[in-house]
């Protein structure tokens, strides 16, 4: 409890970054209790056409007359869920390569390092589309893709943390006390090595956000949710005559993906103290 | 042999087995993929009966056990046979192939902006440590991080094709007017502003941070104080001799970046019609182009290791301290 009371007086010195929690959890809310404050199925065709924002279509129609606040709202559901679940599984797959290759080093970590290597040197957003092209899209391939090309900076990032850790005198005394190397990984290293790995994968919720935005806007999103992506693409079809059609779902995808990045920095002044930026 | 020679024939060599590692990748992906090869062209020549299918299956080898098929697969691989693109009707590497030149301009073009403007930006932010231009820069960083690259494309085109009208929104070049290679360069240029601003603009943000960051470390050494000590000015000092030393952890990042500039001119390419890998992509995609699909993956990412070794070789250029051995 004093921990978490410590933790919030350091985050809140950081303005912007309760600011961007504001917002966040705006759009959370938004995503939980929106389609359920404004009830319309955004799959529905409910008035002509390409209508402007007016007082019965708040945010008016798109091009097949569907409303596009709804959109935002279901859409705010697949960014966040799509977002927060990729970040969570390459968290923690980045997190068992890591530790096992920074813990036990040699050919183990070099056999493990140079798959990570190979990860990163291919464009992953080429990779992503491939793997979504493959087994067609649906919130689950579309999450596992971008998952299964986040991992390898989280490893690096972790496998460091191991490293400068595994040699330390409290390590050697766990080892010395006959601990496990399970043990000595998950009760006493990793609580050492959480906190960038912490702000390393809350600035990845934005990223998978925005690289899911990518990938439907290329068509490659679940046909039975809308989301964001995919609105800017229909929009696109109508861009000269009705630019707000996709100016409305990118200004939401920049404000989500800013308040997230904002969260991120505010909790790496928080966590990792000594590591003030100038 | 040189030591330089040397070097490049050994970063070459590391290409074969990254060719190789993404050879396997492709050849699972296309195994774990419903349906195959034939299936595909089954499909796409309208239905067809169980023993054509076959018969299909027979003639590409599908029917044989998985590690002789790999085998195969890696053989063909080797004499640059990327596999043949059924919906096309065209070798891969052919199709792949013609497109390069347009993504690698557009790369170019985007990376040059993002490096001059990052670094200028960079020094003024850094020159000005926490003044308005340092305020201001930081808060349009945080922005542009935050901007889906695609959207501010369209959002450019509403703006400068739509509105003002003053730069076309697609395409690379003017079809059909005859015109001199000097027209013709300043045509292909006038379409490629907005692609490589929506392209590069995120880089510009990233590299004024980095460049910050690195200038403000160099600042802390002796010899800034040496050069203040001489009476020379400020600008002077930032520009000409921290500047320089603070100019290699940006051009390393923009080299460990390429892959992520390659992922990003898809969706750009996308967006303004512009005839490289990207649109390819998107093409591949709309007809289910499987075998195209994973040939642009392969030599794309060919393509970012060759291009990291050209950024390595630069370094030289920039310190002549570092040599490669």
């Amino acid at each position: 409890m004093m921990g978490l009371l410590v933790f919030w007086r350091r985050f809140r010195r950081n303005r912007a970054a309760v600011a961007g929690l504001a917002v966040l959890l705006l759009v959370v809310a938004a995503a939980i209790i929106g389609p359920v404050l404004h009830p319309i199925d955004p799959f529905d065709m409910i008035g002509r056409p390409t209508q402007l924002p007016s007082a019965r279509f708040l945010l008016g129609t798109d091009v097949s007359g569907r409303d596009i606040l709804a959109g935002l709202l279901h859409g705010a559901r697949v960014s966040l869920v799509v977002g927060i679940v990729a970040s969570l599984v390459a968290t923690a797959f980045g997190l068992l390569v890591g530790a096992v290759a920074g813990y036990y080093g040699g050919a183990v970590d070099n056999v493990l390092m140079r798959c990570t290597d190979f990860f990163l040197t291919i464009p992953s957003f080429v990779l992503a589309i491939v793997i979504v092209a493959i087994f067609q899209p649906s919130i689950v391939t579309v999450t596992s893709a971008i998952a299964a090309v986040s991992w390898p900076s989280v490893a690096r990032l972790v496998r460091g943390e191991f490293i400068a850790q595994r040699d330390r005198d409290y390590v050697r005394a766990c080892r010395a006390l006959g601990m496990k190397d399970r043990e000595i990984i998950l009760r006493q290293i990793l609580p050492n090595a959480l906190p960038p790995v912490i702000v390393v994968s809350s600035l990845m919720v934005a990223t998978a956000i925005l690289t899911e935005s990518g990938l439907s806007f290329l068509g490659l999103s679940d046909p039975d949710v809308i989301s964001w992506g995919y609105q800017i693409g229909v929009g696109r079809t109508v861009l000269r005559v009705a630019w707000w059609m996709s100016a409305i779902p990118g200004i939401t995808i920049l404000v989500t993906v800013l308040a997230i990045n904002l969260v991120g920095e505010g909790l790496n002044d928080a966590l990792n103290p000594r590591l003030q930026q100038r | 042999m040189s030591p330089t020679l040397a070097f490049l024939t050994r970063r070459l060599l590391q290409l074969v087995p990254v060719v190789l590692a993404i050879a396997a990748l492709n050849f699972a992906l296309l195994h774990l993929a419903p349906g195959d090869a034939a299936d595909i062209v089954a499909a796409s020549s309208g239905g067809a009966s169980a023993e054509f299918t076959a018969e299909l299956r027979a003639s590409f080898g599908l029917d044989r056990p998985l590690h002789e098929q790999f085998v195969l697969f890696i053989g063909r691989l080797l004499t640059l046979d990327l596999g043949w693109s059924h919906i096309q009707q065209a070798p891969v590497l052919e199709l792949v192939a013609e497109r390069i030149p347009a993504t690698l301009l557009l790369m170019v073009a985007a990376i040059t902006v993002a490096l001059a403007a990052g670094m200028l930006l960079g020094i003024l932010a850094a020159m000005r440590h926490r003044g308005w231009i340092d305020g201001i820069l930081s808060v349009v960083a945080l922005v542009v991080y935050a901007t889906p690259q695609f959207w501010l494309g369209l959002m450019l085109i509403v703006l400068f094709s739509v509105t003002l009208g003053v730069l076309p929104s697609g395409g690379m070049m003017t079809i059909a007017t005859e015109m001199g290679w000097a027209a013709r360069a300043a045509d292909i240029g006038r379409h490629l502003v907005l692609p490589s601003l929506t392209l590069g603009l995120f880089y510009v943000a990233l590299y004024t941070r980095l460049m910050r960051a690195s200038m403000l470390e160099v600042f802390t050494l002796d010899f800034i104080t040496t050069a203040r000590a001489k009476g020379l000015s400020e600008t002077r000092i930032g520009f000409v001799h921290a500047a320089r030393n603070a100019l290699l952890p940006v051009v390393t990042l923009a080299g460990v970046q390429i892959g992520h500039i390659l992922g990003g001119s898809i969706l750009v390419e996308t967006v303004f019609g512009w005839p490289g890998l990207g649109r390819l992509v998107f093409d591949a995609l709309l007809q289910r182009d499987l075998p195209l699909l994973l040939g642009i993956l392969l030599v794309s990412s060919v393509v970012v290791v060759l291009v990291n070794l050209v950024v390595d070789l630069l370094y030289g250029l920039l310190d002549p301290r570092i040599v490669h051995r």
